[in-house]
């Protein structure tokens, strides 16, 4: 039978965390949009929606517990329960870090245009890509597209690494560049932050589909 | 570990009707084991095979294997006294004798002749009732009715009349479905502590008791054993879809 | 409306049978007690008009109602255990139903069967005849309520016992023959009762006897089988020994059927 009591609550489970998913992929998108084409109006709104973020992971949270409570889930059902409550605090912190580019968007778009963002697009969309692949794959249960997004990780941290170079280049060659520089290297890190953050939430998929827990191991 | 308990092809039937369909499992020592399944699936006809409680019903058949301790215990000439003695059963519902609380948990000793002296009888009944936690309440009244104690403590009653003669597997079908939560749960508890000494076979039709005290879980449907796996592997990531069905609550 | 019209019928029935009951043995009270005296009950029956009494007839009763319950409990109640605890096979059952068709076969059969294969080799009625037939009539009575009220015995007791390492016998032996005793008991008293007021079989056995009787071999005077003669005698003095006997026939039978009842309610 598939009317059972528990099916209700896991439903309403997957409804929420799938608009959390979805209100943070929106934040991380067009945080970096607001930096891209310096719209400060844009950056405001990402900073005020970010409260309703934070309400959505409180909701998320107790209706979890309630359900781990009350309905003794198991197998299946408790893996997903399970990899709901931690995947949601994930999303909740890349949003928190979607506000962070936010806030430097208002510093930095008022400061003269550094450069004109080359590979920040290029990091940002890959970002962007991955949380959205990652929640896909989360829906679907599928193990294998989380696997290859743990892989596109790397992609990221290269990126980071030649974004932190040239900006350091052209804190040296510009010094009247400094300060929007600065800024712009702690973008790049939260960029980067949020790709490992979804690298977690793939391996809470994984976890969802096999009930293996690869986090921390070198074999995947 | 050894397995106490090995059991390979067994077949059971009530006259023309099979009831159990080639079942095999290992059973090790000093563990717990509980068999889970809805009604009618044959779990409670299967532990009975296990002392040989199906002789008393003149259509019951066995075909298969049950070997304890190396030994077939379905074989010609097998002394069917002595396999109870140490293979001992609680049931259902409690049935103690309609004799005193001492005498209850002396008969076992005395049928069996295992006690030495008088002293050495009340010395087995003492021991008998702590270890199924049940001395402290009755220790002032061991010659009265042994129908004068609740339902909790009749069944704790029952279990130390079992551990008197010194079984080495405790059977026990549904031993908490007829109490209340809290008595169900000391017989949880004395279950756990049970273990350190005695083998366990559990008969429960609620799947969260087999999930709080057993080590392994035998699920089985119509007769046939599905799965059989460690505990925190069946209500985890089960093998079966039937498992999880079942453990899920996906079948009415 | 219909509801009370029921009630009343059926309380006005039960009115009814009480009241059946308590006329008869009113009226044997009335018609009996004036005769009864220590002398009636402890002298032998005398030629008419000197008095005399039933002391032998209450021995003699006594006396081979014993010997019946000697015999007959032990056989009967062994019976019984077997039918209960073994008896589920063919030969089981043709014991059932060779003890039912007993209890359905009128008494007076029994003494002439009795009378043929004890009276006739012996050469005369005897108490010891007399006592056999009522055995024989307690036997298939005993066998069938032991073996109702061991099956009335739950499983579940059986099984404890069982599962301890008690083989069959030891389980019938010390945990379902007590916990059926009391029923058993009952039974065997409720067949004492009935074979007290039997007549039939000891007109052929027993026969009947003028003195006090101690002996087995020699016939034997019942309770009973005096009634019959005083009741069917020309003189009236005879009739009024009757009804006194009768007083105490039934005064015994209803005795122990009290008595019946009030150690059963006590266990309850």
């Amino acid at each position: 039978m598939d009317h059972r009591i528990i099916d209700q609550q896991l439903d309403v489970l997957r409804d929420k965390i799938l608009l959390l998913g979805g209100a943070t992929e929106s934040a991380v998108q067009r945080a970096m949009q607001s930096l891209v084409e310096r719209d400060s109006d844009l950056a405001k709104q990402v900073l005020e929606e970010d409260k309703i973020i934070d309400q959505m992971e409180l909701e998320i949270d107790r209706l979890s517990i309630e359900i781990l409570a009350l309905q003794h889930p198991a197998a299946h059902d408790l893996r997903f329960v399970i990899s709901v409550a931690k995947i949601t605090p994930i999303l909740e912190r890349i949003a928190d870090h979607a506000g962070s580019i936010a806030d430097a968007a208002l510093i930095i778009n008022i400061e003269p245009l550094v450069k004109n963002y080359v590979d920040f697009p290029i990091m940002a969309q890959t970002a962007t890509e991955m949380l959205r692949s990652a929640l896909d794959a989360f829906t679907n249960e599928d193990a294998q597209l989380s696997r290859e997004i743990i892989e596109r990780d790397k992609e990221i941290d290269k990126s980071y690494k030649r974004v932190f170079n040239e900006l350091l280049e052209m804190m040296i060659d510009n010094p009247a560049a400094t300060t929007g520089a600065a800024h712009l290297l702690f973008v790049a890190k939260h960029l980067e932050r949020i790709g490992d953050y979804v690298k977690d939430i793939c391996e809470l998929n994984v976890y969802l589909r096999e009930a293996a827990f690869i986090k921390h191991s070198r074999l995947i | 570990m050894d397995n106490k308990i090995s059991v390979s092809n067994l077949n059971f039937f009530y006259g023309k009707a099979q009831a159990l369909y080639d079942i095999a499992l290992d059973i090790p020592e000093r563990e717990v084991v509980a068999f889970i399944g809805p009604s009618g699936c044959g779990k409670s006809t299967f532990l009975r095979t296990l002392n040989r409680m199906n002789d008393t019903i003149p259509i019951a058949r066995v075909d298969g294997n049950v070997i304890i301790d190396g030994e077939n215990i379905y074989a010609s000439g097998t002394d069917v006294v002595a396999l109870r003695r140490k293979v001992g059963m609680v049931f259902q519902k409690s049935n103690p004798f309609p004799k005193s609380i001492f005498e209850n948990v002396a008969y076992g000793i005395r049928i069996n002749g295992i006690h030495s002296s008088k002293q050495d009888l009340n010395d087995r009944v003492e021991k008998a009732l702590r270890d199924a936690a049940l001395w402290n309440e009755v220790k002032d009244r061991l010659n009265t009715s042994a129908f004068g104690l609740s339902g909790g403590q009749q069944q704790r009653l029952c279990i130390a009349r079992a551990l008197a003669v010194q079984p080495e597997v405790i059977l026990m079908d549904e031993p908490a479905s007829a109490l209340d939560p809290i008595a169900t749960q000391k017989i949880e508890e004395l279950v756990v502590e049970l273990k350190r000494d005695y083998t366990i076979v559990i008969v429960t039709h609620n799947m969260h008791q087999a999930s709080r005290v057993s080590d392994r879980t035998a699920f089985f449907m119509l007769g046939k054993l599905i799965e059989y796996n460690k505990t925190e592997k069946m209500f985890q990531n089960p093998d079966q879809k039937m498992t999880e069905d079942y453990i899920t609550g996906r079948f009415g | 409306m219909v509801n009370t019209i029921m009630t009343s019928l059926t309380a006005i029935c039960a009115v009814f049978v009480t009241f059946l009951l308590l006329m008869i043995i009113g009226y044997i009270a009335v018609r009996g007690f004036s005769s009864i005296s220590f002398a009636f009950l402890t002298e032998t029956p005398k030629p008419v008009g000197e008095g005399g009494g039933i002391g032998n007839s209450i021995l003699g009763s006594a006396i081979m109602t014993l010997l019946a319950a000697v015999i007959g409990m032990p056989v009967g109640i062994a019976a019984g255990v077997y039918l209960a605890e073994y008896g589920r096979n063919w030969y089981g059952n043709t014991i059932r139903f060779v003890a039912d068709t007993l209890i359905g076969i009128p008494s007076i059969i029994i003494g002439i069967f009795v009378y043929t294969l004890v009276v006739l080799p012996m050469g005369r009625q005897s108490g010891l005849a007399g006592g056999l037939a009522l055995a024989v009539i307690m036997i298939p009575i005993v066998a069938r309520t032991t073996e109702e009220m061991i099956k009335l015995v739950p499983t579940a007791m059986r099984e404890g016992a069982l599962a301890l390492g008690a083989p069959q016998w030891r389980v019938a032996w010390n945990i379902v023959l007590p916990a059926a005793a009391s029923g058993i008991a009952t039974g065997a008293m409720l067949a004492i009762a009935r074979v007290t007021g039997e007549t039939a079989p000891l007109l052929f056995t027993a026969l009947n006897s003028r003195f006090y009787n101690y002996y087995l071999d020699q016939p034997m005077s019942s309770l009973t089988v005096q009634i019959f003669n005083y009741a069917t005698g020309p003189f009236e003095v005879e009739h009024a020994m009757a009804w006194a006997a009768t007083l105490i026939l039934v005064g015994t039978i209803l005795v122990i059927n009290i008595l019946v009842r009030t150690v059963t309610k006590r266990r309850h």
